[in-house]
């Protein structure tokens, strides 16, 4: 045959994986370190520590030699017991993703399972239970790996044995009503909001205590960078630190939320997830010009404490709404931002279909905590969504075209990308058959459609529209949406969600530490009219998060904190650490909103991307916006953001790496923003404090993390100080060059000098970039 | 025992028919037929535990895509048939970029193109590769690689990521999160540009869903390597190093307080990235090399004063950056940086290709085989891969897209392209996989690019499937979850 025909992988792959072979012996194995590097693991496991550490599993421990096993009549809940098991033990490879030429083993339902469960009552007869539990290791499951430990075997032997109950999934279940005024707590006096009752109760059956209250400067300083994202300034602590009364900390909280910079700093969250960028991607990575009115229309909608279900509706449907206005058609901007490609000779329908199935994907990640990636080509067995109800959430956005249109922005009007209906000549709906535009499934034509496993979508017409996705998206009577929204805002004030698997709420959910607290918040979320700031204010005024964040070194059963025994001790995102150093030095503008800025950058770095990227380096305040103002470019990221994990914006993200790598010292010592920064930095301190060194110290320290130092930190800075300023004694044109244009009145070049040398230490602790 | 689980060790297969319980009869065929593979499956030997035959990659990506009739694949009917239209039903369903599918007719090679075979195995090769020619016996060159991508970016994407869309990790991410880097003073994973600007950007080295500290570091192609290197004007090593030493016993002190584990290894990361600050120069130090080495690279070379269309050419001084980048990669493999990846281009002729292919080829010819012979000089090659590989191929088709008056380049071909490996285990001196008389499909031992990742993988002695991470619900991988790769044995020596 001269002309072969290439036959789609795929049909192959989906053949080879129902009829495989069972029990491949390719599995994973530990490799070590080669060549002296770190040994990484070569599968992460979901809860840490290895291949196949489960969660929600928190307080139980491990099963030494002494321990003795429940007896099979012990209860056993589902969702915290077992289905970690099944989703680390045997999903991984089993599941719809499994490895090749593994046999399928349906798991998500009782009824899918049955053949593997055997007979309910009867552990003996269950396959599953044999697999997992059998001596010989060319039989045992999982196949070529350790076998599972005996608290997990003992887990799934009591589940069968009292019947192997499989309750529906917990994440689409409706929220649970438990009043917390019902738990009791062994401390009364330490509960300050209701959800602390929730925490306390689970610390008391652990038997641990809960952590101190954080000092009063490291409070401020935690809530600050939380809310506002930014430091809070000497004389903010000095006002929170001499207020005595019981309200002092209710104050400082609601003079934050009420701050034009908290909308700055929460828009970042929800911007993350919209995958706002200022540029299309892919080759030409053309400009977004008008990209920047969705981002301050976030930005406002969070500082007027627009309700989440309003903000839901105006960017998914904006444009459907009787009374849209043109504001509110600005919300649409939020499926504007999903990559677009206009290389020479791609195709036009094509990337067309990839926005809109962008579009339908982000739904799912950033409402529901559901991925629908797998289900653009086909369904798993263990997942909630089926690849057909993929694209009816695809149908939803099939007619939305895209549009650029005036709206009103203060007094005048400027252009921006929208969404709008198209109205006749509307496309019809065909499920993509293994996820290939060109390949479609013309037997059924696809209205829009919502998950059957969550509640029914309610229609107004006669055609389900988007107003009608976003309606059902915030009905009271889906309990996904607030769940999700809770946990992701838990997450950003405790650095981990309630549910750690952010994105993720299908059946491979991990377990929530603490279910019945989540559904308390989702719910009271929902009765105070999806306040937004109602809620932040809720966590943030308890005592739960008030906690200092010391590690704990009493406690070793729960290393990761599950069970909210302390705070957490978090390196703080990309733009606050650029916005630290600005606002600790002075130079941070505080213009806000317009268009995006594009501050210093090495002029090497613009040459990568193809033609080149025109950065017209801004001047004057521009040069020091609030790192969220940043021109964001998909493909060449602003380096020192990225430096510090900013996303790329190539997909919605829900919560952020916190990495710490050797390149981020090159950044906060060597970048000209931040030395720069330094230098005004080390000039606001001389003149700040005119007392002497030992107060000065005292001063920069405050300024930057909050506190004073101890002696032994004052002695350290002194020192180098001292040190610093012989050298630049000796050398005196190297002072000049230190200091730059950052010479104070009064002082020597050779004590300027000095005091940079200093500040840069300073401003490099890692205290400085991290949120206690 | 159990009397079931008695039988189950007996009889394996008995145990099926006996277990039972729950077991339907749809269910119970089903796994009886998997017991049957299962049995071919035992007598694999060895199936977990793969040698380590390469320990770092030098990947050398030539962006836009070379015309594979012009360097690896001879195909004599080609030319004969230049001008013709193409055989019927060949574009039936087919999408091009550019060209324009009822009026393209086959373009043959130049006629001074030509090819012959090389060294002990006979690797046919063309005239434009005459360097590299003479290290035939190291290359495994396969012409029979295909992909679903036929634009750039997405076509990169998966060529460096294993997928079509942004987000997911470079192979070079993944060989240092699942091995680490083998120099403590250095990134693992290293990226060089040889030409400036070209489609992808960043997106094709960064670590995707990995942590960021996997993302290919890019040296710069002039000046200092790495960004801010440097100290600040006004300070000397000596200073910051005095600086450091404070920083170093505040961060010791906090962390006595908060017993916080990152606080370590923030300390750790000032110190290491002190380090790089004099290693990342000493790398691109050429001083310590021999006249005879730069020469050999080519670091001598001056730009050929070929005219290059605008949205093609590189930026000037491209021979000697490409040569300085390949001697780079051998010093860093030295080093132990785990994965080096040079990008050369762009090889995109939809017009003009004669006249400027050998612009392109001599720009690779001379440095890459200087790299086979300098590594193999060494003893390095046996442990470094190097790979040549690009996005897709070009078509044996003309482009005749609206707007060229004459046809003198090729369109974008991803049903079959030519990409070679050396050293590092693989097959030296073979020629893999065939395609039709003209050049258009595979006709023998295909290879998908997922098959070339899983391959690489194996080279390194990892299993494609098992090095995964979670992300989004899923034990991601390089390979594609949705198809089967398969690792080609054949290639590996």
């Amino acid at each position: 045959m001269v002309w072969m025909q290439r036959t789609c992988a795929v049909v192959l792959a989906a053949q080879s994986v129902w009829l495989g072979g069972c029990g491949d012996p390719v599995a994973a194995r530990p490799i070590g370190a080669a060549g002296g590097g770190t040994p990484s693991g070569l599968t992460a496991g979901a809860g840490g520590g290895g291949g196949l550490a489960t969660a929600g599993d928190a307080g139980t421990g491990g099963t030494g030699g002494a321990v003795v096993l429940p007896a099979d009549d012990v209860p056993v809940d589902f969702f915290r017991d077992i289905q970690p098991i099944l989703g680390d033990y045997c999903v991984r490879c089993h599941g719809g993703v499994r490895e090749l030429g593994k046999p399928p083993l349906n798991l998500q339902s009782r009824e899918n399972a049955a053949f593997v469960l055997g007979q309910p009552g009867f552990p003996e007869s269950s396959l599953l239970y044999l697999k997992v539990s059998i001596d010989d290791p060319e039989l045992r499951m999982p196949l070529g790996q350790p076998a599972l430990p005996a608290d997990k075997l003992n887990k799934l032997r009591r589940w069968i044995f009292q019947g192997a109950p499989w309750p529906t999934q917990w994440s689409f279940a409706p929220l649970a009503m438990v009043d917390p005024t019902s738990l009791p707590v062994s401390n009364e006096a330490w509960v300050k909001t209701p959800l602390d009752r929730f925490v306390l109760n689970r610390l008391d059956q652990a038997k641990i205590t809960p952590s101190a209250e954080a000092s009063k400067p490291t409070l401020i300083r935690r809530v600050s960078l939380d809310l506002v994202g930014l430091p809070p300034t000497p004389a903010e602590i000095d006002a929170f630190v001499a207020d005595g009364a019981a309200t002092a900390y209710e104050t400082v909280v609601d003079r934050l939320l009420a701050s034009p910079a908290f909308g700055e700093r929460w828009a970042r969250h929800w911007l993350d997830q919209a995958r706002y960028a200022d540029s299309d991607g892919y080759e030409k990575d053309n400009g977004r010009k008008n990209a920047w009115r969705y981002r301050d229309w976030v930005v406002d909608s969070l500082n007027k404490d627009q309700p989440f279900d309003q903000f839901t509706i105006d960017q998914l449907a904006g444009d459907l709404e009787p009374n849209a206005t043109p504001l509110s058609r600005l919300g649409t901007g939020f499926s504007r931002n999903t990559l677009r490609n206009d290389e020479d000779g791609s195709d036009p329908e094509e990337d067309r279909t990839k926005r809109v199935l962008d579009r339908a994907a982000t739904v799912g990640t950033a409402w529901l905590g559901l991925t629908m990636g797998c289900t653009q080509c086909h369904s798993h067995p263990y997942d909630p969504i089926k690849h057909q109800e993929f694209y009816r959430m695809y149908a939803f956005f099939d007619n939305a075209d895209e549009v650029t249109t005036d709206v009103p922005n203060g007094t005048g009007t400027m252009p921006a990308d929208v969404l709008t209906e198209r109205n006749s000549n509307r496309r019809k709906t065909y499920l993509f058959k293994r996820g290939d535009f060109l390949n479609l499934d013309k037997s059924v034509e696809l209205q829009g459609g919502t998950p059957a496993v969550l509640p029914a979508l309610a229609v107004r017409g006669t055609i389900p529209d988007r107003l009608d996705l976003a309606k059902w998206l915030v009905d009271a009577k889906n309990p996904l949406t607030p769940r999700v929204f809770v946990n992701t805002t838990w997450y950003h004030l405790f650095g981990q969600g309630l549910v750690t698997s952010l994105e993720d709420f299908g059946s491979r959910a991990i377990y929530p530490s603490h279910p019945e607290m989540l559904d308390w918040l989702a719910s009271s979320f929902v009765s105070n009219g999806f306040s937004r700031k109602k809620l932040l204010r809720q966590i943030v005024l308890s005592a739960t998060y008030r906690q200092a964040s010391v590690t704990r070194p009493d406690i070793v059963n729960d290393l990761e904190n599950t069970l909210l025994y302390r705070q957490n001790r978090v390196r703080v995102e990309a733009e606050i650490v650029s916005d630290a150093f600005l606002a600790v030095s002075g130079l941070l503008s505080n213009k806000r909103g317009g268009p995006s800025v594009y501050p210093p950058i090495p002029p090497e770095i613009l040459d990568i991307t193809y033609n080149g990227i025109d950065w017209p380096t801004s001047t004057g305040e521009d040069a020091h916006r609030r790192g969220l103002y940043t021109w964001h470019q998909r493909t060449q990221l602003y380096p020192s953001l990225a430096g510090f994990d900013r996303p790329s914006a190539s997909v919605s993200v829900t919560g952020r790496d916190r990495s710490n790598t050797p390149l981020q010292p090159l950044i906060t010592l060597h970048d000209t923003v931040y030395v720069e920064a330094t230098q005004a930095f080390a000039k606001r301190v001389q003149e700040g404090a005119t007392t002497g060194l030992h107060d000065q110290v005292a001063f920069a320290f405050r300024l930057a993390v909050g506190r004073l130092p101890t002696d032994e930190e004052s002695a350290e800075l002194e020192k180098l100080h001292a040190d610093a300023k012989v050298t630049f004694a000796a050398a005196p044109d190297s002072a000049k060059a230190a200091v730059g244009k950052f010479q104070p009145q009064g002082v020597s070049t050779a004590d300027a000098a000095a005091w940079i040398a200093t500040a840069r230490i300073i401003l490099n602790l890692d205290e400085f970039i991290t949120r206690e | 025992m159990h009397p079931v689980l008695e039988r189950c060790l007996l009889d394996r297969r008995e145990f099926l028919t006996t277990a039972g319980g729950g077991l339907g009869g749809l269910a119970l065929a089903l796994m009886l037929k998997q017991r049957g593979a299962n049995a071919a499956d035992a007598q694999r030997p060895g199936a977990l535990q793969y040698p380590i035959k390469a320990k770092n990659c030098i990947f050398l990506y030539m962006a836009g895509a070379p015309s594979q009739f012009d360097l690896f694949s001879h195909k004599p009917r080609l030319n004969e048939l230049n001008g013709k239209p193409p055989p019927a039903g060949l574009l039936d369903g087919k999408r091009f970029a550019f060209l324009q599918k009822d009026t393209a007719v086959l373009l043959g090679t130049d006629p001074s193109r030509t090819f012959a075979p090389q060294g002990k195995s006979g690797m046919v090769l063309s005239n434009l590769l005459p360097n590299l020619s003479k290290h035939a016996d190291k290359l495994c060159l396969i012409n029979s690689i295909y992909t679903t991508q036929f634009n750039h970016h997405p076509g990169q994407l998966v060529m460096q990521t294993g997928h079509n869309l942004q987000g997911y990790p470079a192979m070079g991410s993944w060989l240092e999160y699942g091995l680490g880097s083998g120099d403590q003073n250095f990134p693992g994973y290293v990226v060089m540009n040889s030409s400036g600007a070209f489609s992808g950007g960043e997106t094709l080295w960064n670590s995707g869903f990995l942590p960021s500290t996997y993302s290919g570091v890019t040296f710069r192609p002039t000046g200092d390597p790495v960004l801010n290197l440097n100290v600040p004007a006004g300070f000397t090593r000596e200073s910051e190093r005095r600086g450091l030493d404070s920083l170093s016993r505040l961060n010791g002190i906090h962390k006595a307080q908060q017993l916080d584990p990152q606080i370590a290894a923030r300390i750790e990361n000032y110190e290491l990235s002190f380090r790089m600050q004099t290693e990342a120069p000493s790398i691109v130090d050429l001083s310590g090399e021999s006249q005879a080495t730069l020469d050999r690279y080519g670091l001598n070379r001056a730009d050929p004063n070929i005219e290059i269309k605008s949205e093609r050419a590189p930026a000037p001084g491209v021979y000697k950056n490409f040569a300085r980048h390949c001697l780079l990669a051998r010093r860093m493999v030295e080093k132990g940086v785990r994965f080096v990846n040079i990008f050369a281009g762009s090889w995109d002729m939809h017009s003009q290709l004669n006249p400027e292919i050998p612009f392109f080829a001599g720009l690779v010819d001379q440095p890459i085989a200087a790299l086979l012979q300098d590594l193999e000089e060494r003893g390095l090659l046996d442990e470094t891969l190097v790979v040549f590989a690009s996005e897709f191929g070009r078509t044996p088709l003309g482009e005749n897209r609206p707007g060229y008056a004459t046809v003198t380049g090729r369109d974008h071909h991803p049903d079959s392209f030519s990409v070679f490996m050396a050293g590092g285990g693989a097959k030296g001196g073979l020629t893999y996989g065939e395609t039709d008389e003209i050049g258009w499909s595979v006709t023998k031992d295909p290879v998908d690019i997922a098959d070339f990742h899983a391959t690489i993988l194996r080279l390194f002695g990892v299993e494609h499937l098992a090095l995964t991470y979670p992300h989004l619900g899923v034990d991601q991988r390089l390979t594609p979850l949705t198809r089967e790769a398969k690792v080609i044995e054949a290639l590996i020596a």
